[in-house]
This record gives structure tokens, sequence and C-alpha cells, in this order.
């Protein structure tokens, strides 16, 4: 009921005819709303292309990956750009944002997109700004803010359209390491507090700590998973 | 809406460079308007001159005369059929002619010449022939005189005041011969008018060929010149099967050829500068769409429809294009009317060529409103069709790939 994410066998190879790659190997994972993940190992491991076939940027070659019970790979690669925007919130490394729009313009785009209207937005708007801390900050454009700032406003965009899950690879990539723990802050307090599921990818050990739960990938497998570790943490917490 | 704006400030995102397109999109459509303004006036000039040189821009005749250009085929000047022309709102004046040959002789020289009966005023508002007129006076209507062409002149021995003896064939078989005063000499451009041509007022022509009352062509004065064959189609329409209109194009047409072969020259002019334009605004395609790989495979990623940013990138091309184009149509109207009024002059020897074939030197432009519609048209499809490119590239954008870095 409250699985959001569900991959089945996924994998994906690249130079299938000259000497192949697994860039992810017959990977099995179950995200369950809420959670706050991240998917850690070394450089060329996996990760963006496990978070690529689960956003359905990409198809697995094998496999298959359900979101919210419906398998995205069976979907056109029209229907899986509509998909994207009405369920999944993206946050990249770097250049997220439309250089051109100020930042609540950066945010207000998803819902123009989804055809949203105005007050509605602007309520959306107002609100998120606030969680990311930058009400002060909506009418600059991403020239004037910091990589920090980008990034929150990455997040905000993410979360504009009130998608199911938010994916997020390497987002703290480019990060000195205090706008880093800033927006860990952010993500951490709004899946706290909004129950928003975040799966996002990391090399950075002071990250990944703050993780519930750890994926770790190595040659395209998930070689570990602190799913059960994470639980006990959790309630601990509490 | 919000799309519109969105293109409207990413146009902008690179200031140089858009104003660059602009730039390139406005200098090359001022180029080609006053390049192709420049060539209908030029045209346009030298077709005044010669059909002003005799044939006027259309002609009526008898059904057949022009083929056959004798006596037997003129008709009875008629008060009806002369407003049936003028009935059409384009037709000015209607000047009568009758045209035949006869033989000119001075004391003991003979020569072939071409007799045009003319009414010396109407005559005189289509073809200028007073001006024409380089020694002694120009015709009256009622004189029992004629004008001599000066080359004709010169092989008779003959000036003005001097007595031309002709004898010819009359309507109808009848035997034509008469003495007439030289009352003045005129000087034509063309070597073969010069050479060859006599005029003397329609009466006396008349009375020459024992031809009463009976013309071979209608030579017509228009207000406008530019439709030449709808006006035709028209007359054909109101005259019927017993007449035909001709076009200056039918009656001389090396004129017609020769500008038809101009014209291809100045295409291949143009074709260059098109494609010079098409570089530049593919060039800066290009570029924008290499910059913006990563962007647009974010958008696309986000959840834009690609058919979204197909418009938006559109729009924008659009803009660049049309906003140049307009830009370039406001500045070339004053330069246009410019070199209207103050036509380019050739001087020198070029100049002196031309003014022995009778031509005016000049080179005005035309003011037509369609050069401008038309020039500017086409360097808008130009570049809506350069605009496929960027559509072509997003059909085809990957956003994984486009984002890989
Ligand atoms: N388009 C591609 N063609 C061929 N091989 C590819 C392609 N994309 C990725 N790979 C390969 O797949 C493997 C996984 O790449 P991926 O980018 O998912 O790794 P990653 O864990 O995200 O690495 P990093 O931490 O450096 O971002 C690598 O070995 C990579 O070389
Ligand atoms: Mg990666």
């Amino acid at each position: 009921m409250n699985t959001v994410i569900d991959a089945h066998n996924v994998s994906k190879v690249y130079n299938k005819e000259t000497i192949p790659v697994y860039a992810v190997n017959n990977v099995h994972l179950h995200i369950e709303r809420g959670e706050f993940t991240a998917l850690v190992g070394p450089s060329g491991s996996g990760k963006t292309t496990l978070l690529n076939l689960i956003g359905g940027l990409d198809k697995p070659d094998n496999g298959s990956v359900f979101i919210n019970e419906l398998d995205i790979t069976k979907l056109s690669t029209n229907e899986l750009i509509d998909f994207r925007l009405k369920n999944i919130g993206f946050v990249f490394q770097s250049f997220n944002l439309i250089p051109v729009l100020t930042a609540k313009e950066n945010v207000e785009f998803i819902m123009l997109l989804q055809h949203i209207k105005k007050s509605v937005r602007d309520a959306r708007v107002q609100q998120l700004f606030r969680q990311i801390e930058m009400s002060d900050k909506m009418d600059a454009r991403p020239a004037q803010l910091s990589g920090g700032q980008q990034q929150r406003v990455a997040v905000a965009r993410a979360l504009a359209s009130r998608p199911k899950f938010v994916l997020a690879d390497e987002p703290t990539a480019n990060l000195d390491s205090k706008s880093a723990f800033n927006l860990l802050d952010i993500m951490a307090k709004l899946n706290k507090e909004e129950h928003i599921t975040f799966l996002f990818s990391t090399h950075d050990q002071r990250v990944i700590e703050r993780a519930r739960r750890v994926i770790t990938l190595v040659d395209g497998r998930i070689v570990s998973d602190t799913a059960a570790v994470s639980t006990r943490h959790e309630k601990a917490d509490v | 809406m919000w799309l519109i704006k969105m293109a409207w400030k990413n146009m902008w995102r690179n200031r140089s460079r858009t104003t660059i397109t602009m730039a390139a999109i406005f200098f090359a459509v001022i180029l080609s308007v006053i390049a192709s303004s420049l060539k209908e006036g030029i045209f346009g000039n030298l077709v005044k001159n010669v059909v002003s040189f005799y044939t006027g821009y259309i002609q009526v005749h008898k059904k057949g005369f022009w083929d056959e250009q004798t006596l037997d085929n003129s008709f009875k000047s008629s008060p009806e059929t002369e407003q049936l022309i003028l009935d059409n709102k384009n037709v000015v004046m209607v000047a009568s002619r009758l045209e035949s040959f006869a033989l000119a002789s001075s004391v003991n020289i003979t020569k072939g010449c071409l007799v045009a009966g003319i009414d010396p005023r109407k005559e005189n508002m289509i073809t200028s022939l007073e001006k024409k007129v380089i020694r002694g006076s120009y015709l009256k209507d009622t004189d029992y005189a004629v004008l001599l062409s000066q080359g004709l002149a010169e092989r008779l021995k003959l000036t003005a005041n001097d007595t031309v003896i002709l004898i010819g064939q009359g309507y109808r078989g009848a035997t034509a011969a008469g003495k007439y005063l030289v009352k003045g000499i005129v000087k034509f451009g063309s070597p073969d008018l010069n050479n060859r041509t006599l005029f003397m007022p329609l009466a006396t022509a008349q009375n020459f060929y024992s031809a009463d009352g009976m013309i071979t062509s209608y030579v017509l004065s228009l207000n406008k010149t530019s439709h030449l064959q709808d006006i035709r189609s028209l007359l054909d329409g109101a005259l019927g099967q017993a007449f035909e209109v001709m076009t200056w194009e039918e009656m001389i047409p090396e004129v017609k050829q020769h500008i038809q072969t101009d014209s291809s020259n100045m295409k291949y002019v143009q074709g260059i500068l098109y494609l010079l334009i098409c570089f530049g605004i593919f060039g800066t395609l290009l570029m924008m769409m290499v910059e913006r790989r990563f962007e647009m495979g974010m958008l696309v990623s986000i959840g834009m429809k690609k058919s979204m940013l197909i418009v938006l990138l559109l729009y924008e091309s659009v803009f660049t294009v049309f906003v140049g184009c307009l830009l370039g149509i406001i500045a070339s109207i004053p330069l246009v009317y410019y070199l209207n009024r103050h036509p380019i002059r050739i001087g020198g020897e070029t100049a002196k060529a031309y003014e022995r074939f009778g031509f005016e030197a000049i080179f005005p432009a035309s003011t037509e409103v369609w050069i401008f519609a038309y020039q500017g048209m086409v360097v808008l499809v130009i570049g809506l069709l350069l605009s496929l490119y960027p559509v072509y590239k997003v059909i085809r954008l990957d956003p994984v790939t486009a984002m890989k870095r």
C-alpha cells in the first residue's frame, strides 16, 4: 500500500555489442513512503543509471520498475514525460534552474506545466520558499544565488507539484560542506514534517551519515542495504 | 502566455547574439529590398523608355493585323469603340494611327518607309514625339505636311522645308501618291525607327491612302502600367472577337526577353544574399542548441512536453526573424523612396551610350509595396524553415544523454 518504488530484477547494459558494461545489474529495490534513503557507491558503480531508471528517464534492458503499482517501463516516451511531471520531483547535481527565470518563476514553472491556477500557485510558492528558508530571495535570478541556494530552490521546484517522491542525483556534490549540510537539513525537515520520500545519491561521507537508510552499489549490484538498521535507528530517535 | 514571456526572456539571455542575428536579418532585408526595387525600377524605366519610342504599353488592332500589317486589315475608326476602351478606368487616352508603307523620294533618291498617320496632339502625349523634333517644327492636325525621321532624311538628303514625294498602294488597291512639305526632322534612339519612319497627320494619311475614316491601331495611354495583363483581358472581353489587344510584351518580345535574362542574373545575386542569411541564422541556431542542450534535457526530465519546448523555441526564432525583418522593411522604406526621388545617375561613356539609344541614364528605385512585402516574406520564410532545425533536435533529444557532462 505504502510502497512508492518497487524495482524488480532491473538491469541496464551498455556496449552490448562490444564489451558489455553492466551499469545496473539485477537490482531489487523497494522504497516505502516517507523514506529518506541515500544511494552510495564508488564512481561508476551505477548510481546515476539506477536513479534514471527509477525516474523513468531511461529504460532498463531487463526487469520492471513499479511506481505506485504502475509499471513505468511499459510507458511510451511521451507518457513518461507526463508521468514524471505529475509523480516525480527531480534535483540534479547542478544547473537545475532556468537562468532567465527568477527563483519564484522557476518553482512556478512546474505548476504552469500542470495548468494549476494562479491562486493555488502563489500560495504554494509562498509556502515552499518559507520551507527552504528563502522567502527573501524569491525574485532573484539563479545567477544571483549561491550554489546552495540554487539547490534549495531546485528542491522547492521538485516539490511544487506534490510528487510521490523526489530523486536527487548528487545534490550536494558541487556544494561546500556548510551549504551541503544546510540542504540536507532542509530535505530532512521536509521528510520529517511532510513525509516526503527522498532518494538521493551521494559520495559524501557526512551526507551519508544523515541518511536513515543507506544502499550501497558496487559494479551495478546492491552490496549492502541498512534498511533494518535505519528502522531501528528511527525508532530510537522518536 | 507565460510561454511567450519565457521565449522573450530567452531571446535576450544572450543579448549580443540575438542582436547580431537580428542585425544580419535587418541588413539582409534592406539589401534585398533595395536590390529588388532597383531591379524593378530599372526595368520599369527601360520599358517606359522603349514603349514611349513608338508602341505604347497596349495597342488595339483589327484581328490579324499584327501578323499581316496591311491596310486590308484596317478598320473604321468609331467613337463607340473608343468609348468602350475608355470605359476601362485605367485607360486615360486613346490615340488613333493609320500605318502603312510607301516609297519616299527626293529628287533622285527613293527609299521605302513606314508611314504613320497620327493624331499629333495625342501622339505627343503618349510618345513625346514633339520632343524628338531636332529641326523644323511639330505637326498640326490640319497640316498637309510630314515629319521625317533623321536617318531617312539623311538618306534622302532632305531637311526641313524641303519637299518629299510619296508613292504607295492605297486602300483596296487604289494608287496613292502625293507631294508633301517636310515640316520637321525627328530623331529616334532606336536605329530601326530612325532610319525609316515618316509621320503625317491622320487625316492627311487617310487622304493619301484613300482610306477615309480608316485606322490600323489604337495606342493606349494608361494610368498604371503594373497590371497590364489584367487590363488586356478586360479590354479583350469588352471589345470582342473583331479586335486584337496586344501588350508591349507581345509587340516587342526582344525587350521582354532581355528583361527576363537580366532578371535571372539578378536572381543569382539575390540567391547568394539569401544563402548568407541562411548561414547567419543557422549559425546562431546551432550555437544556441549546443549551449542549451543540458537545459533542454533538464526541462524534458522534469516533465516539459517536447511539443511545448518546440513551441518555445519556435517563438524565439520567429520573434527574432520577425523583428529583424520588420525593422529591415521599415528602414528600407525611406532608403528606397530616396533612391526613387534621387535616382542613381551614371555618367561618362555608359551614359552616352544610353543616350544614343534615347534612354535617360538614370536608375530609379521602384517603390511598389509588393517588393517590400515579398522580400520581407522571403526572409521570414527562410527564418521559419531554419527554425525547423531546433524542432528536429528537440524531437530527437534524449534527456539522459543531453544532461551527461
Ligand atoms: N551512455 C553510456 N554508455 C556507455 N557506458 C555508460 C553510459 N552511461 C554510463 N555508462 C557506464 O555505466 C557505469 C555506471 O555509470 P553511472 O554514471 O551510473 O555511475 P555513477 O555511480 O553515477 O558514477 P559517478 O559517481 O561518477 O556519478 C559506468 O561504468 C559508466 O561508464
Ligand atoms: Mg553519477
